[in-house]
């Protein structure tokens, strides 16, 4: 449990600017991304839940540095991200690696997919076009892929095979952690099955760490470690799935979980006020960013909420030995 | 909606077989496809992507492409009449008023340059002979009625300045506005995120219960389509597998691909563990396999599945297709 966090991700923020005014300023701010704290270890998977819109995808396109933020720090093994530069940034980069949602858009149709796996290799350099070859053949058995699959183009491919030629390229660099963008919401569920079987078989054999984004709550909680519930840009709840998901304490984690089609239960009845929309992220709310939506706010509520331990705020709030341990934590002074 | 005596089903599609030619030989979308929707009765029609869900209730609605499908045997009745002989005007006719479809993605089904409000009284004008100011009044309450808040402000906005999930709930107020006898809902909440989905799904269902409409639900997610439906129908590769009450589907599935299906969920497993998938693709529907489509990737596959199987209704009102559940025979109860 002590072990040294593989990333941490302290007080970020990501902003964009909004509508800019006649003379190219812009005159708002969408605050995708508000002070987000947040650790992997290594070995574990981190899932991010949230409906669409509450900034999942923004945080992790920031973590991996596709998207500048506008304040905080993401440390990587140790280092700066923000503070190293050269060859030293190169490395670190390299540690992590990213797996889209649509497969379809994130290859290149015009290349082999040895070429395709081997493409982050090929941009590092210092390889020949046999060794590289070698590579795609180890890389393309890992992830269940044939050899002779390997000189073909990835519109021959169907979606699952597609996904999985995805995992194979962010694999070829040996990192250590891997960004998971809703990897299997646009595959059928025999599908995902499948995806889902190979990442925790991968994950036992080179002892990878996950940061997961999905809105599928039964699958965050079937894959993931830790979870972390994200509402406007801001993590609401956070600590281990069967902690989060058994009991949980924020209002707004409770309202998702009721929202959950399952085959168990018919379709729950959730007061008709809790299905509202997340509120405009232009202008972020004073307080409580779920106020609006909560049916048990109160005057507390106006005041900005910190995240706390369930077990600091209810003393005598029963908790499952799961959430002592795994520090269970929540932004909600009623909770 | 007067004879009591023969009410008609709201649709029924008999033995329906449908291909799309191609150059590389035609494709067989459906193959001897039977679905009965009753009155009042909320269906829901399961499968994954290209099973012939959607090709099923288009063909029903005439929505597919004129001239480039053939439907090769079997027939449509909604309310008793055949679409397939009907003209283009007694189609405009009973498309809305008789039978309305809810899509997938609602921005692509409204007019971004019109007003939803305008495009709310046009549907309702089409079909009823009322003036612009009681359509008006008319449009607004059914948006109040899908929760809406303002209903007004939103009958002056254009559909880009609407939340997707406002946007759907649009959508299924124009489906509902005139009253239809049957809704089709193709994957309604598929672009939707789950607090939404719920409040949707509750919308459709109260909806239709209230006034008596009869729904096909279509989604490739099993668990929402369990949330509202009565009735399932299991779908794959262009041939319907199981069909049966929802509970009885469910708790006791016949048919291994639903079996299959059911256990590639990770709801009923523990975390970690080994998810079930199922081995091998969908077939080339060009070029199907002898017997049942889902031979190659069954287990329990013996010689006797080179044929087709014919579809045995089970005790408790469930059917399924296969081979192996015709040799037990066994009674299935419902209960079990």
């Amino acid at each position: 449990m002590n072990a040294a966090p593989l990333l941490r991700v302290e007080n970020l923020t990501v902003r964009f600017p909004g509508a800019r005014n006649w003379f190219g300023r812009a005159m708002s701010e969408v605050h995708a991304v508000n002070n987000v704290d947040l650790v992997v270890l290594p070995g574990e998977s981190l899932g991010i839940v949230g409906e669409s819109g509450c900034g999942k995808s923004t945080l992790v396109q920031a973590v991996i540095g596709l998207i500048a933020p506008t304040s905080g720090r993401i440390v990587v093994e140790g280092h700066d991200f923000a503070a190293i530069s050269g060859r030293q940034k190169t490395e670190i980069r390299q540690k992590m690696q990213i797996v889209f949602q649509d497969p379809q858009s994130s290859l290149d149709p015009r290349l082999p997919v040895w070429r395709l796996i081997t493409e982050p290799l090929h941009i590092r350099g210092g390889m020949s076009t046999a060794a590289l070859r070698v590579r795609a053949r180890e890389l393309a058995v890992s992830v269940g892929l044939r050899v002779e699959h390997l000189d073909r183009l990835a519109h021959e491919f169907s979606g699952g095979q597609r996904q999985r030629i995805a995992i194979a390229r962010a694999l070829s660099t040996d990192p250590e952690l891997l960004i998971l963008d809703e990897p299997t919401s646009a595959l059928d569920v025999s599908v995902q099955a499948q995806i889902i079987n190979l990442l925790l078989k991968l994950q036992r054999e080179l002892g990878l760490s996950y940061l997961f984004i999905s809105h599928d709550v039964s699958l965050i909680r079937h894959f993931c470690d830790r979870v972390a519930v994200m509402y406007l840009g801001q993590i609401v709840e956070t600590g281990a799935s069967a902690a989060v998901f058994d009991h949980p304490a924020h209002p707004y984690t409770k309202t998702l979980l009721a929202s959950v089609p399952s085959l168990q239960n018919s379709l729950q009845e959730v007061d008709a006020s809790l299905t509202g929309e997340l509120p405009n992220n232009r202008r972020l709310p004073t307080g409580c960013y779920y106020r609006d939506r909560c049916l048990i706010s109160s005057a507390e509520c106006e005041k900005p909420q910190d995240l706390a331990t369930v077990a600091a705020i209810k003393p005598n709030f029963e908790i499952s030995r799961e959430a002592r341990i795994s520090d269970h934590k929540v932004r909600c002074i009623l909770a | 909606m007067t004879d009591t005596a023969m009410k008609p089903h709201a649709l029924s599609i008999e033995n329906l077989s449908l291909e799309f030619p191609t150059y590389g030989g035609a494709v067989k979308a459906l193959d001897g496809v039977t679905i009965q929707v009753g009155n009042a009765e909320i269906v829901g029609l399961v499968g994954e992507s290209g099973c012939g869900k959607s090709v099923s209730t288009m063909a029903a609605t005439r929505l597919l492409p004129e001239g480039r499908y053939r439907i090769t045997q079997g027939s449509i009745r909604l309310f008793g009449r055949d679409p397939t002989v009907m003209s283009d005007e007694e189609l405009q006719q009973v498309r809305g008023k008789l039978v309305s479809t809810i899509f997938q993605e609602p921005m692509n089904a409204l007019n971004p340059t019109i007003r939803i409000g305008k495009q709310l009284v046009g549907v309702i004008r089409r079909h009823e002979a009322i003036s612009r100011r009681a359509a008006e009044t008319v449009a607004s309450n059914i948006l109040s009625d899908m929760l809406i808040p303002q209903p007004s402000r939103i009958m002056q906005a254009y559909p880009f300045e609407l939340s997707g999930g406002m946007r759907q709930r649009v959508l299924i107020a124009m489906a509902f506005s005139c009253n239809p006898g049957l809704i089709i809902a193709d994957e309604p909440t598929t672009a939707l995120d789950v607090t939404v989905q719920a409040a949707i799904l509750r919308l459709i269902q109260g909806r239709a219960r209230r006034t008596g409409t009869s729904v096909v639900f279509i989604s490739h997610n099993i668990a929402v389509v369990s949330q509202i439906c009565d009735r399932l129908y299991i779908m794959y590769a262009g041939r319907i597998v199981e069909s049966g009450p929802t509970r009885a589907v469910l708790d006791t599935p016949q048919h291994p691909y639903t079996r299959a299906l059911l256990r590639c969920l990770p709801e009923r497993v523990q975390p970690k563990a080994q998810l079930e998938s199922i081995p091998g693709t969908v077939p080339n529907l060009i070029d199907p396999p002898a017997g049942c489509f889902y031979r190659p990737r069954c287990q329990e596959a013996d010689e006797r599945c080179y044929a087709k199987p014919q579809s045995t209704t089970l005790a408790g009102g469930q059917a399924v297709a296969c081979w192996q559940r015709l040799k037990s025979q066994t009674p299935v109860s419902s209960e079990a």
